[in-house]
C-alpha cells in the first residue's frame, strides 16, 4: 500500500489524492521510559500490566483500529521479548487491515532515541499518531486528522497537532484525579496554536513569566489551567526528523515541544485539537491508573470496556455497575458493593466483603476479607480475615491470614505476607531487591540481570538466595518472602501524590492552603493570572515580576520630579553648589533612594533644563548642554562614586534621546562624548 | 464419513458460526434470530426433500428387491440421507419419523440403497443430484429471507392507511426507519396528519426525525421526552420501533419507551409497535432491564471536563459520589402493548409465540453447539 511511494522524500505534496493514498500510520511506545511503576515493571513491561483485567496496550490497540488506523508501529524496548511474545499471540497478529509491527530497541533510553530509530527505520511514509501504550481514549481521530491536514495545505510548518481535553480547573483536581502536576498552556484561540507548554510551573513562585513577544505577536492569547493533556499526538514526518536533528532531544513534551515552542526552530508550529465528549487520559502513575480504571468502569471509555472488549459473553454487567464473569463462585455470605470487578475461576468465601475494587481471574479470597478500592490481579491468594485498602495486588501474591495492607501498599509478583502482618501504607513490596541508586526520571526500566540484581545494595550482595529468604522473612512477618523498598530521602513527602491510595485529608487541607495562599499572594499584588483570561495585549508580558516593582517605580517618579524642581531653584536663585547637594541628600533620605537614582535624576534635570533652554540649532543646544554640565559639575560628581553610577547616567541619557528629549537624539554622539569626558573629568578629581 | 448427512453437517456449521456472531454482540438479538431462521431453513428444505424422496421409493418399493445383491458391492456409494429414506420406507411412514430429527445417527450401520437404482452410477448421480438440490433449496430459500429483511420496511408501511386515519395525531419517540417509511406512506396515500416526536435523550435521535418528516412535508410537533404525559391525551395512537419483540409479546425498546406505553394505557391510546419479522426473539426475557441492556458512555449525559471535579477519586474516600447511568434500552411488559404490525400483518401480543412457531424450529432455541455435538 505505502510501497509506491517508499523511495520519495518526506516533504508534503500539494496533491490530496497523493495524500490520501498512505494508510494511516501510528507509533505506538510500549515503553514510558519512566520508573514510576517500579518495582512492578522490574519483571513485566508497563503495557502488559492489567487495567480492569485486560493489558493496557489492548486499550490502546483497540482504540487505534477503531479510529481508522491501519499499521501500528509498536516500539518496545523494556522487556521487549514480553510484548513482542504477547503482540504475537493475541488476536492483533492476524487482524484485517490491521498490521501491528514491532520494532525492538535495547539501548534506548527515552522516547526521543526511539522516534531516532524509527526514522532510521524509514517506515513511518506520511502523517502518523504518536501515542504511548498506556493511553486509553475514545475519540474520533476524523475531525483532528481533517484538521491536521487542512492546516498542513495552508502551512506546511504546522508539523503536530496535540489532543487536549478540557478538565475543571479546581484548584488541586488535577493532582489528586490523574496525579500530574498542574499543566499551563497559552493557546491562540483563533487558530489553536500552541504558544506555551509549562508542566513544572512551581507554585512556591506563584507566577508564570510568558514570552513578551508571545503577546505582541498574537493578537489574543488564551492561558490554561483547565487543559488535560491526552498525550495523542497527530504528527507530521518532520518531527521524526527533527528528533534526529536534534540530538539532545529526549523528552516528548520536557524537549521537544519546548524547544519547538521557545527556539523557534525553521518557524515549525504545533496546534491543539479540543476534544470534549470523548474521553482520552494516560497512565503515568499509580493514581492514575486508580482514576482510569475507576473511569472504565464507569463506563466513560466506552465501547472500550471489560464486557465488550473481552469480545465473548463472559462478562456480564449487572446492577450498580457490577462486572462479573460467569463462573464466579461466590459464597452466599458475601457482600458485593458497587463498581467492582470480578474475573473468571474467581472463589469469594463467606463474609467477605467487596467494594471498588478490580479482582483478576482464578484468585482465592478466604472469609472475613476486606477489599476497598484495590486492584487484584491474576492467581492471588488471601487467607481469612485479610484487610486490603487501596492496594496493588500482583500476579501471584499470597496474603497469609490476618495480614492487613495499609492505604497505597504495592505488593510485586509473587510476595508472600506472613500472618497477621501489617504492611505499613506507601509501602513497595518486591522479591527483587532495590536498586541502589535512585535513578533519574529518564531511566529505562530494565530488570535483567545488569539493573535489576546488579545494583543490589551492598549489605545484601554477599548473601545467596537461602539466607536471603531467611532474612526477608522478618521483612514481611513469618513466612514472608519478599523485600520491602526504602523510600528515598525527600521521596517520601510526594509518595502519597502519587499512591493509588486517596490523598489523606490533611494532606489535601494543606494542598488547598497552599493554593489558597497562593493565591491571596497573587491578588495582592493587583493582578491575578485568571484561570482562563485573556491577557491583553498592552500589558506587560513579564507579568507579575513587573507588578512588584511598580510601587517602586512610581516613588522614583515623584523623586525625580522633587529632584528636578530642587535643581531648577538652585539654578535660577544660585544656591551654592553645597547647599543644592545637602537638599538632594535629603530627598534621597526621604524616598529611601540610593546616590546612583540621585545621579540619574540630577543628570536628568540638567539635560531637561538644556533641552528647555532656547535655541535655535542643534549646535546650540550641544552648547547649552556642555555649559550646564561644566556648570554644575561638582554637584553631579558628588553623586557619582563609581563606575555603576556613571553607567546608569548614561543610560538615563540613553532612555530620555530615545523618550522625552526627541531633539538630542540627533546629536547623541556628540553629547555622549562630551558627558564621558566630563564625567571622567569630575571622576579624576575625585580619585 | 464423507457423506454423512448433508443437512446435519450444515447446520452444525451454521451453529459454529452463529455462535461467534451472538458472541461478538450478545445484545443485538436480531442476529440471534436470522441465525435460527437460516437453521429453520435448512431443517426445512431438507425434510420436504426426505417427504418428497420417500414419496418416490414408495412408489419403486416393489422394483426394489431384485437388485439386493447389487448395493453390497457399492457401500461407500450409499448416501445416509437416502439410507434413512429407504430405511424409513421399510417401515409405515408415520407422523413420527417425519417429525423426528434427520435421522443422521442410522446413516452407518445400514449401507443399503434401495433408492430405486439399479446401478451404482445412477445411484451416486441421483445422490449428487440430491444434495445438489438441498444446496439450490436452501440458498433459494436463504435469498427469499434476505430479500424478506430488506424489504420489510416497504411491507409494513404498505399497511399504514389501515391504521392511520384522517386528522390524527401520532406520537413516537425517538427515531426509527420503520416508523418514519409507515408515516410517510400515509402521508403519500393523502392522508392528512400530525405527528408529535419526543426528542429520545440522550441521543436525540427524534431531533433526526423531525427533520426528516418535515422535509418529506408532514406536520410534526417535537418535544421533551418528560412532556410526553402532558401531550398524550391528545395523541390518538402511539407509533414506535422495537430494538427487539421478545417470545411473551415484550418488547426492548430504546428507552424512554416504557415511560410512554404506560402513559398511553392511563389515557387508553393504542401503542403500536412496528417490527421486521427479524426482530422477533424465540426466547423469553429473564431480568431484561439489565441482561439485554446495553449501558453506553456516561458522556452522552454530562461533559466529561466539566464534571470531572466530581469524579475526582484522589480525594475524600477514593470513590466517586456521582454515579451516571445511560442504559439503552427498555423492557415494555406485553400488557403495554396493543398491536404489533409485522411484514405479515397486525398482531395481538398474545399471538407472539405462534408467529415464534411458524419461523424457528424448537432445536434451535438454545444455540450453543455442545447441545449437537454429540455426534
Amino acid at each position: 500500500m505505502g510501497a509506491q511511494k517508499k523511495g520519495a522524500t518526506a516533504r508534503v505534496s500539494e496533491d490530496p489524492e497523493e495524500l490520501a493514498r498512505h494508510p494511516l500510520q501510528a507509533i505506538l511506545l510500549a515503553d514510558s521510559f519512566t520508573t514510576k511503576f517500579r518495582p512492578i515493571t522490574l519483571e513485566r513491561p508497563k503495557v502488559l500490566l492489567p487495567l480492569v483485567n485486560i493489558p493496557m496496550i489492548n486499550y490502546t490497540l483497540a482504540w487505534l483500529e477503531s479510529a481508522g488506523v491501519e499499521e501500528v508501529f509498536v516500539f518496545c524496548c523494556a522487556h521487549s521479548k514480553q510484548v513482542i511474545d504477547y503482540l504475537e499471540s493475541s488476536e492483533w497478529s492476524s487482524q484485517p487491515n490491521f498490521s501491528v509491527t514491532t520494532i525492538e530497541s535495547h539501548n534506548s533510553i527515552s522516547a526521543g532515541d526511539a522516534l531516532r530509530l524509527i526514522y532510521e527505520r524509514n517506515v513511518i511514509h506520511g502523517d502518523f499518531v504518536l501515542i504511548r501504550g498506556d493511553t486509553v481514549s475514545n475519540m474520533s481521530l476524523t475531525q483532528a486528522l481533517q484538521e491536521h491536514k487542512d492546516r498542513r495545505k495552508k502551512d506546511a510548518n504546522a508539523i503536530m497537532t496535540m489532543v487536549v481535553k478540557q478538565s475543571k480547573p479546581s484548584p488541586i483536581t488535577q493532582q489528586s484525579r490523574l496525579g500530574t502536576d498542574e499543566l499551563f498552556m497559552a493557546i491562540n484561540p483563533v487558530t489553536k496554536q500552541l504558544l506555551y507548554y509549562e508542566d513544572k510551573a512551581e507554585y512556591s513562585k506563584g507566577f508564570i513569566s510568558l514570552d513578551k513577544t508571545l503577546i505582541a505577536d498574537n493578537p489574543s492569547v488564551i492561558l490554561h489551567n483547565d487543559k488535560q493533556d491526552c498525550y495523542i499526538d497527530i504528527c507530521s514526518q518532520e518531527v521524526l526528523s527533527l528528533f534526529t536533528d536534534n540530538f539532545d532531544y529526549q523528552h516528548l513534551r520536557r524537549h521537544f515541544v519546548k524547544g519547538l515552542l521557545v527556539d523557534d526552530i525553521m518557524g515549525y508550529k504545533i496546534f491543539t485539537h479540543e476534544i470534549h465528549s470523548s474521553y482520552a487520559a494516560r497512565i503515568d502513575n499509580f493514581r492514575s491508573y486508580d482514576t482510569i480504571s475507576k473511569d472504565i468502569i464507569q463506563r466513560w471509555t466506552y465501547p472500550f470496556v471489560p464486557d465488550v472488549l473481552c469480545g465473548s459473553s463472559a462478562i456480564k454487567v449487572e446492577r450498580q455497575g457490577t462486572y462479573r464473569a460467569s463462573d464466579v463462585t461466590l459464597s452466599r455470605s458475601a457482600q458485593l458493593g458497587s463498581f467492582i470487578f470480578i474475573g473468571q475461576g474467581t472463589k469469594i468465601g463467606n463474609d467477605t466483603k467487596i467494594s471498588h475494587s478490580v479482582i483478576g481471574e482464578r484468585c482465592t479470597i478466604g472469609s472475613n476479607v476486606t477489599i476497598e478500592g484495590s486492584y487484584i490481579w491474576n492467581n492471588v491468594t488471601i487467607e481469612d480475615g485479610c484487610q486490603l485498602r487501596n492496594a496493588i495486588v500482583c500476579d501471584g501474591v499470597i496474603l497469609k491470614s490476618g495480614a492487613v495492607l495499609q492505604p497505597g501498599v504495592i505488593l510485586s509478583f509473587k510476595v508472600v505476607v506472613g500472618q497477621q502482618f501489617v504492611v505499613p501504607a506507601y509501602s513497595k513490596v518486591s522479591l527483587l531487591q532495590q536498586p541502589t541508586q535512585q535513578d533519574s526520571d529518564e531511566e529505562l526500566e530494565y530488570a535483567d540481570s545488569t539493573s535489576g540484581t546488579g545494583e543490589l545494595r551492598s549489605d545484601k550482595l554477599n548473601g545467596d538466595i537461602a539466607p536471603d529468604l531467611s532474612e526477608t522473612a522478618s521483612e514481611l512477618g513469618t513466612g514472608g518472602v519478599g523485600y520491602i523498598w526504602k523510600v528515598f530521602e525527600g521521596a517520601y513527602d510526594e509518595e502519597w501524590r502519587h499512591s493509588v491510595a486517596p490523598i489523606p485529608t490533611d494532606k489535601l487541607v494543606k494542598l488547598m492552603l497552599d493554593r489558597d495562599e497562593d493565591e491571596e499572594l497573587l491578588t495582592q499584588d493587583g493582578n491575578v493570572i485568571s484561570a482562563s483570561g485573556e491577557l491583553k495585549t498592552d500589558s506587560d508580558g513579564n507579568g507579575s515580576e513587573d507588578d512588584d516593582n511598580e510601587d517602586s517605580r512610581d516613588d522614583y517618579v515623584s523623586f525625580e520630579k522633587e529632584v528636578e524642581a530642587t535643581f531648577l531653584r538652585a539654578v535660577h536663585e544660585n544656591v551654592k553648589v553645597d547647599l543644592a547637594v545637602l537638599e538632594v541628600n535629603a530627598l534621597r533620605l526621604s524616598y529611601n533612594m540610593a546616590s546612583v537614582d540621585c545621579g540619574g535624576a540630577i543628570f536628568y534635570s540638567m539635560m531637561k533644563l538644556a533641552v528647555e533652554s532656547p535655541h535655535n540649532s542643534a549646535s546650540e543646544l550641544h552648547r547649552n548642554a556642555a555649559d550646564i554640565v561644566t556648570t554644575w559639575q561638582k554637584l553631579l560628581k558628588s553623586f557619582l562614586h563609581d563606575i555603576d553610577e556613571e553607567i546608569e547616567v548614561i543610560l538615563k541619557f540613553e532612555e530620555m534621546c530615545l523618550e522625552s528629549a526627541k531633539d538630542f537624539a540627533a546629536l547623541f554622539p556628540q553629547v555622549f562624548l562630551m558627558i564621558c569626558l566630563d564625567l571622567e573629568d569630575a571622576l579624576m578629581g575625585s580619585r | 464419513m464423507p457423506y454423512t448427512n448433508q443437512a446435519a453437517a450444515l447446520i452444525h456449521s451454521v451453529k459454529a458460526v452463529g455462535e461467534r456472531l451472538i458472541a461478538a454482540n450478545p445484545v443485538e438479538l436480531a442476529v440471534g434470530n436470522v441465525v435460527r431462521r437460516v437453521l429453520h431453513i435448512v431443517r426445512e428444505e431438507d425434510l420436504s426433500l426426505t417427504t418428497a424422496a420417500m414419496a418416490g421409493l414408495n412408489l419403486s418399493a416393489e422394483s426394489d428387491d431384485e437388485d439386493d445383491t447389487d448395493r453390497d458391492n457399492h457401500p461407500a456409494l450409499s448416501a445416509a440421507a437416502i439410507a434413512a429414506a429407504s430405511r424409513s420406507t421399510l417401515r409405515p411412514p408415520s407422523l413420527q419419523t417425519l417429525l423426528e430429527d434427520v435421522p443422521d445417527s442410522a446413516a452407518v450401520p445400514h449401507t443399503s440403497s434401495s433408492g430405486g437404482d439399479s446401478e451404482g452410477k445412477s445411484k451416486s448421480a441421483d445422490k449428487s443430484s440430491r444434495s445438489r438440490k438441498l444446496k439450490h433449496d436452501v440458498i433459494e430459500a436463504v435469498n427469499e429471507l434476505i430479500q424478506d429483511i430488506s424489504t420489510c420496511h416497504e411491507l409494513i408501511a404498505e399497511q399504514a392507511v389501515e391504521h392511520i386515519h384522517q386528522n390524527e395525531v401520532i406520537l413516537t419517540l425517538g427515531s426509527s426507519r420503520t416508523v418514519l417509511e409507515f408515516l410517510c406512506a400515509a402521508k403519500e396515500k393523502k392522508r392528512s396528519f400530525r405527528v408529535f416526536v419526543a426528542e429520545g435523550a440522550p441521543r436525540y435521535q427524534g431531533h433526526l426525525l423531525a427533520k426528516e418528516l418535515v422535509t418529506r412535508g408532514l406536520q410534526t410537533t417535537l418535544i421533551t421526552d418528560s412532556a410526553v404525559f402532558a401531550m398524550i391525551s391528545r395523541v390518538n395512537m402511539v407509533i414506535v420501533g422495537a430494538h427487539a419483540v421478545m417470545a411473551n409479546g415484550g418488547v426492548i425498546a430504546p428507552v424512554g419507551l416504557n415511560m410512554v406505553a404506560l402513559a398511553a394505557q392511563k389515557h387508553a391510546v393504542p401503542f403500536v409497535v412496528l417490527a421486521g419479522s427479524h426482530k422477533l426473539c424465540p426466547l423469553y426475557p429473564h431480568h431484561p432491564e439489565v441482561l439485554l441492556n446495553e449501558l453506553r458512555s456516561p458522556s452522552e449525559l454530562l461533559d466529561f471536563g466539566e464534571f470531572s471535579d466530581c469524579l475526582d477519586f484522589g480525594s475524600g474516600i477514593g470513590a466517586p459520589l456521582l454515579h451516571v447511568v445511560n442504559p439503552t434500552f427498555d423492557y415494555v411488559p406485553p400488557k403495554l402493548v396493543s398491536l404489533f404490525i409485522t411484514d405479515t400483518g397486525g398482531h395481538n401480543p398474545s399471538y407472539m409465540y405462534r408467529l415464534i412457531a411458524d419461523y424457528y424450529s424448537a432445536d434451535d432455541l438454545v444455540l450453543e453447539r455442545r447441545t449437537t455435538s454429540g455426534n
